[in-house]
C-alpha cells in the first residue's frame, strides 16, 4: 500500500510539474507538449491506483494470456501490437504525401502541409513501426536466447511506454512546427532528451538480460541488437546537440553551423539506416529466418564476419549523401570508397540468409510467411547493391536530389524492413497468443503479392521519375541554353507520382489484411481454408534423390 | 608538397600506414571465425536457438 | 568454477562484445568529422558573410518550422546546368552561420541557396499564398496564413543569445537592439538607427505588402530575400580566394 502511494504520489508530482511548465511556456507548442506530458502522467496515476484492473482489461480486450511461459512476454505483445498500429498510421501518412504531391489541393495549410506531414510519415514508419518491431522482437530473442527472463521487468515497461510517448510527443510536434529540420532526427531538445532516457532504459534491459543468462553463448543476433542500440545511442546524442532558446520553449539551435552540420547530420542519417534499419533487422533476421525455416544460419562464421564487418564499414559511408557540395573532397571520396566497400558485407549477409533455405527451398512455395522472409532478405541484396552504386560521384550527379533516392530508400523501407517485419509479427502472434495458427495463410499471401507489386509500382516509377527529373535539369539545346525550365521538370513528374501512389494502396491494403488477420488470431479464431498446397499427391513422385555417388 | 600541413601530413599517414593496418587487422578479423578450432563453438552456436522449445 | 567466477566471465564477455562494436563504430565518425572542426581549408575565407539580422533569423526559422528543407536545396553542386540554372556554386563559407543548416536532400521544387533577389517581394508574398497562381504546374503547398499571423517571438534576444552560445558572432548591442531591429527593418517609416552598420547590405523595407502589420510573411521574405547574396561570388577577391582554396 505504501509503495502505491509513493508511485502515485511521483505521478502526481510529475503532472504538477507539466501543468506548470504548460502554464509558463514560451510557446504554444511547448505548451501543449507539456499538457500530453500532464495527461500521461494522469494516465500513469490512475494505472497505479487501480493496478489490477488495469491487467485484467488487458486480458480482456487484447486476450493477453497470463504469462504461464519462464519468458516475460508481456511488453512483446504490447510492441507487437503498436508494431502493426504504427504501421498502419505511417502508411496512411505516406500515401497521403504521396497524392499530395500528385494533388497540391491536398496541402491543408497550415498543420497538414507536405513539409510538416513528411516528418511525420517518415517518423511513423522508421520509430514507430520499425523501433516498435526492434524493441519488441529484441525483447523476445533476448530472452529465448538467453533462456533468461528480462532483467528489471519494470524497466522493460517503462522503455515501451516512453517510447510510445516519445513517438507521440514527435509527431504531434511536427504537426504544430516544432522541429529542428534534421532528417530523421527533427525531434525538439527535450523530446530528444526523453528519447535519450528511455534509450538508456532500453540499454539496460537489453544487456542485463544478457548478462544474467544461462547459455554461455551470446547468439549473433544479439550482437546485431546490441550494436544497433549502442550506436543509435551515440548517434542520437552527438546529432542532437543543440542549444535551447529557453527551458520553458521548444526552439532550439543545433550546436554546429554549415558544412561541421551537414556532415554531423548524414552520419547520423545514413547510420540511422545503417544501424536502426540494417543492424536491428539483421538481427530478426538471424533469428526468425532459422527458427521459420527450422534449420540453422547457413555459416554462423559468416555471420561474425558479416558482423564486424557491416557495424566498421557502415559509419563511414554518410558523406556520399553530400556529394558536390561544399563538403570538402576528401570527405566525400572516403564516404563514396567505404560504401562501395560497404556492398560486401551487405551482401555476405544476403547470401547468409538466402542459403539457409539450401535444401529446403520448397518451403518458398508452400509457406508465405518463409517467402516474406526471402523478399525480405532479397529486397536487401537489392538495396544494399543500388545504394553502393548511387554512392559513387559520377551517378550520385544525377540521382542526388531527384526521386530516384526516394524509390532507393522505398525498395529498403518497404521491401526490407517492412517484409521482414511483417513476417515477424505473423511469426510471433500465435506463439505469442497461445493459438495453435495463425487465423489465415492465404491472408498472409494476399498480403505478400499486395505488398510486393506495391512495392514493384513504388520503385519502378520512382526510378522513372528520378532518371527524368535528372535528365530534364541537365538537358540542352542546340542553342546552347537549358532546355526545360524547373516547372516543366515538375509537371513532368505528374504521371510517375500517380503510379506511386497506387503502388501505396497496394502497400497500405497488404497491412490491412494483416490488421485483420492478426486480430482474428488475438480473439482465437482459425479460418477454415483450404491448404496453400493445392498440388495433387503422386506417390511416384514421392521418393529420395538418388545420391550422387552411388553409380 | 612544399608545405607540410597537419592535413597533408595526416592525408599521407591515412594512405600509407593506416591503410596497411587497416588491412591487416580485415585479414585477420576475417580469418579469426575460421581458425580451426572454432566449427564446433560455431555449431553448436547456431543451433542453439532450436534448442528451447519454449517459444510461446 | 564457482559459480560466481563463471558470471564474471559472462559479464566480461558482453562487456567486452559492447566495448569493441563501440570503438569499431566510433572510429568512422571520428575520423571524418573531427578534423572539419580544426583544419582549415574546411571553410574559406570570403568577405560579406554576417549574421543574420533579428527579422531575417525570424524567417528562417518559420522556414525550418514550415519544413521547406524537405523539397527545396540551399547548395547549388558545381555543374554547369546548376550553375546557368541558380548561380554561382555554394560555398561553405556561406552557411558558416546556419544553425541548423539548410542544405536539404531533395529538390521538388528549385534550390534556394541564390534565391534572394531574383523575384521581387510581391511575386513571394503572391507565391507563397497561391503558388499556382503564379506557377500554374506548380506542387507546393500554399502559405497564405502567413500573412494573417502577426510574428510573435516571445523574445528575440534570447534567441541571438542562444544563437551566439553556439558561435555567431553577435554583438551585445545586437542582442540588446533585437526587438526593435525587427520592427525597423519591415518599417521604412521607422528609424532603423545603425541597423545597416551592424548589419551590412540589410534590405530595410516593408516585404509583405501590408506595412501596417508585422506578419511572418515579412520574416519568410525577408530571408528568402538575403538567401545568396552576403557574398559577392564574382568580386576579384572571392575569385583569388576559390583559386587558391585546397582540399575542394
Amino acid at each position: 500500500m505504501e509503495r502505491i502511494v509513493t508511485r502515485a504520489g511521483i505521478w502526481f508530482a510529475i503532472m504538477l510539474l507539466a501543468v506548470m511548465a504548460a502554464a509558463a511556456a514560451q510557446d504554444s507548442g511547448f505548451a501543449a507538449h507539456m499538457f500530453i506530458v500532464a495527461i500521461a502522467a494522469l494516465i500513469g496515476l490512475w494505472m497505479t491506483i487501480s493496478k489490477p484492473d488495469y491487467s485484467a482489461i488487458a486480458r480482456g480486450i487484447l486476450r493477453m494470456p497470463d504469462d504461464p511461459s519462464r519468458y516475460d512476454d508481456d511488453p512483446v505483445r504490447w510492441g507487437v501490437i503498436a508494431t502493426v498500429f504504427w504501421g498502419i498510421a505511417g502508411f496512411a501518412a505516406g500515401l497521403f504525401i504521396a497524392l499530395q504531391l500528385a494533388y497540391p489541393l491536398l496541402n491543408l495549410e497550415p498543420y497538414l502541409n507536405f513539409g510538416r506531414l513528411r516528418p511525420l510519415h517518415t517518423s511513423a514508419v522508421i520509430f514507430a513501426f520499425g523501433g516498435n518491431v526492434l524493441i519488441a522482437t529484441s525483447f523476445y530473442v533476448v530472452q529465448r536466447t538467453c533462456r533468461a527472463r528480462l532483467a528489471f521487468p519494470a524497466l522493460a515497461r517503462f522503455v515501451f511506454w516512453g517510447y510510445q510517448l516519445f513517438i507521440v510527443l514527435a509527431a504531434t510536434g511536427y504537426l504544430m512546427g516544432i522541429t529542428e529540420s534534421r532528417e530523421y532526427a527533427e525531434p525538439e531538445w527535450y523530446v530528444d532528451l526523453w528519447l535519450t532516457i528511455v534509450w538508456v532504459a532500453y540499454a539496460a534491459v537489453f544487456i542485463g538480460t544478457i548478462v544474467k543468462r544461462s547459455e554461455p553463448h551470446i547468439y549473433v543476433a544479439n550482437w546485431f541488437y546490441l550494436a544497433f542500440i549502442l550506436t543509435i545511442a551515440m548517434l542520437h546524442i552527438v546529432n542532437n546537440l543543440s542549444m535551447p532558446v529557453s527551458l520553458l520553449g521548444s526552439k532550439s539551435y543545433s550546436a554546429f553551423a554549415g558544412v561541421q552540420d551537414a556532415l554531423t547530420q548524414w552520419w547520423y542519417g545514413h547510420n540511422a539506416v545503417g544501424f536502426f534499419l540494417t543492424a536491428g533487422f539483421l538481427a530478426m533476421m538471424y533469428y526468425f529466418v532459422p527458427k521459420q525455416a527450422e534449420r540453422p544460419i547457413y555459416s554462423y562464421r559468416l555471420s561474425i564476419i558479416h558482423f564486424w564487418a557491416l557495424i566498421f564499414l557502415y559509419i563511414w559511408a554518410g558523406p556520399h549523401h553530400l556529394h558536390y557540395t561544399a563538403l570538402p573532397d576528401w570527405a566525400q571520396t572516403l564516404g563514396m570508397v567505404f560504401s562501395i566497400m560497404l556492398w560486401m558485407p551487405s551482401w555476405g549477409g544476403m547470401i547468409n540468409g538466402l542459403m539457409t533455405l539450401n535444401g529446403a527451398w520448397d518451403k518458398v512455395r508452400t509457406d508465405p510467411i518463409m517467402r516474406m522472409l526471402i523478399m525480405s532478405v532479397a529486397f536487401y541484396g537489392m538495396s544494399t547493391f543500388e545504394g553502393p552504386m548511387l554512392s559513387i560521384k559520377s551517378v550520385n550527379s544525377l540521382s542526388h536530389y531527384t526521386d530516384w533516392t526516394i524509390g532507393h530508400v522505398h525498395s529498403g523501407a518497404l521491401g526490407w524492413n517492412g517484409m521482414i517485419s511483417f513476417a515477424a509479427v505473423y511469426f510471433l502472434v500465435p506463439r505469442l497468443w497461445g493459438r495453435e495458427r495463425l487465423y489465415s495463410l492465404r491472408m498472409v499471401n494476399w498480403h505478400f503479392w499486395l505488398a510486393t507489386v506495391g512495392i514493384v509500382f513504388y520503385a519502378a516509377s520512382m526510378w522513372v521519375a528520378g532518371i527524368t527529373q535528372g535528365l530534364m535539369w541537365r538537358e540542352y539545346g542546340a542553342d546552347g541554353y537549358l532546355v526545360n525550365s524547373f516547372v516543366e521538370t515538375v509537371a513532368a513528374l505528374h504521371p510517375m507520382y500517380l503510379l506511386r501512389a497506387f503502388g501505396g494502396v497496394l502497400y497500405l491494403g497488404g497491412a490491412v489484411i494483416m490488421v485483420i488477420n492478426v486480430w482474428a488470431t488475438v480473439l482465437g479464431k482459425l479460418r477454415e481454408e483450404t491448404p496453400m498446397q493445392t498440388a495433387a499427391y503422386d506417390p511416384a513422385a514421392d521418393r529420395p534423390l538418388v545420391p550422387a555417388t552411388s553409380n | 608538397m612544399i608545405e607540410h600541413s597537419l592535413y597533408d601530413f595526416l592525408r599521407h599517414l591515412a594512405d600509407s600506414w593506416v591503410l596497411l593496418a587497416m588491412f591487416i587487422v580485415f585479414l585477420v578479423l576475417a580469418a579469426w571465425p575460421f581458425r580451426p578450432g572454432a566449427r564446433e563453438r560455431n555449431n553448436k552456436a547456431a543451433n542453439m536457438i532450436f534448442e528451447d522449445k519454449n517459444d510461446g | 568454477m564457482s559459480i560466481t567466477e563463471k558470471h564474471k566471465k559472462l559479464e566480461r564477455n558482453v562487456t567486452l562484445l559492447s566495448v569493441g562494436a563501440f570503438i569499431t563504430v566510433a572510429i568512422g565518425g571520428i575520423v571524418e568529422i573531427a578534423p572539419l572542426f580544426w583544419i582549415d581549408n574546411t571553410i574559406e575565407k570570403v568577405e560579406g558573410m554576417r549574421p543574420y539580422t533579428p527579422l531575417e533569423q525570424a524567417g528562417r526559422d518559420i522556414y525550418v518550422r514550415e519544413g521547406c528543407y524537405v523539397c527545396h536545396s540551399q547548395m547549388i553542386r558545381p555543374f554547369r546546368d546548376e550553375v546557368e540554372r541558380y548561380g554561382h556554386y555554394s560555398l561553405a563559407a556561406e552557411s558558416m552561420y546556419d544553425h541548423p543548416f539548410q542544405w536539404g536532400s531533395k529538390r521538388t521544387g528549385p534550390d534556394l541557396a541564390r534565391v534572394g533577389g531574383r523575384y521581387s517581394d510581391e511575386w513571394h508574398v503572391q507565391h507563397l499564398k497561391d503558388p499556382r497562381a503564379v506557377v500554374p504546374e506548380s506542387i507546393m503547398p500554399t502559405y497564405a496564413f502567413l500573412s494573417d499571423t502577426d510574428l510573435k517571438i516571445s523574445d528575440p534576444a534570447a534567441n541571438l543569445r542562444a544563437l551566439r552560445r553556439v558561435g555567431v558572432p553577435y554583438t551585445d548591442k545586437d542582442v540588446e537592439m533585437a526587438m526593435s531591429d525587427i520592427k525597423a527593418q519591415a518599417d521604412p517609416d521607422a528609424d532603423a538607427g545603425d541597423l545597416e552598420q551592424r548589419y551590412p547590405k540589410a534590405q530595410i523595407r516593408d516585404f509583405d505588402g501590408n506595412p501596417s502589420r508585422l506578419t511572418e510573411m515579412d520574416a519568410l521574405v525577408a530571408y528568402l530575400q538575403v538567401l545568396g547574396t552576403m557574398v559577392d561570388v564574382n568580386a576579384a577577391s572571392a575569385q583569388e580566394e576559390l583559386a587558391t582554396e585546397k582540399g575542394r
